[in-house]
């Protein structure tokens, strides 16, 4: 990508967002295992890993609103459209296969995983398609 | 978009990165815009119009007129 002020911005608050997640995950993790979270907590906990994610898609929204080059906006929109088609695609698709009990089950939470995958699918379509602009 | 823009910007020696600074994109939108891969909003024709001093319509061929062979 561009290094945009915009896109230094996206940046560095996917890589704060980043370092949450992995303390609120071991943090999760280390507090269920040892039996550490009483009662209604446990929602809360469970939560927790959740939110830095949220946090990366919001950052994703944030840079889109934030971006002043049209075109490098534009190449971010197409992959979040990518990103999106191909996440929902495939969870669609699997969620049939897991009802008719074709396939075993996967966490909800795979479907992130896949979007963040779709956005780099994305990247690259981008680059395939317009070249050097395609950055 | 077909356009003239490459044309305007090497009667001017720029660099592609030059005519990014002025008109505050990036390298790679101008190139996009040159190869007519992007087609930029009105307000950056406008914007490179008004860069070069001319009518938006003498840097960017109107596809609804190349396509009834009036340019």
């Amino acid at each position: 990508m561009i290094r945009t002020p915009a896109w230094k911005r996206y940046n560095w608050r996917v890589a704060w967002t980043s370092l949450v997640y992995v303390v609120f995950l071991l943090g999760a993790v280390y507090g269920f295992k040892h039996q550490l979270v009483p009662g209604a907590l446990r929602y809360l906990v469970a939560v927790l890993p959740a939110l830095p994610v949220i946090g990366i898609f919001v950052a994703i929204g944030r840079y889109l609103v934030e971006e002043q080059d049209e075109y490098v906006r534009m190449l971010m929109v197409r992959q979040t459209l990518w990103a999106s088609g191909i996440a929902l695609s495939l969870a669609t698709v699997w969620g049939f296969l897991e009802n008719f009990e074709v396939v075993g089950h996967i966490d909800a939470y795979y479907v992130a995983i896949l979007w963040f995958a779709g956005l780099g699918i994305g990247g690259l379509i981008n680059k395939l398609t317009l070249g050097d602009g395609g950055c | 978009m077909e356009n003239r823009l490459r044309l305007l910007r090497a009667e001017r020696n720029w660099s592609q990165q030059d005519l990014g600074q002025r008109l505050e994109v990036s390298r790679q939108s101008i190139n996009a815009i040159e190869t007519g891969k992007y087609d930029p909003s009105l307000p950056l024709a406008f914007r490179i119009a008004e860069l070069f001093d001319l009518p938006i319509e003498e840097i960017f061929v109107s596809p609804s007129r190349r396509s009834s062979g009036a340019i």
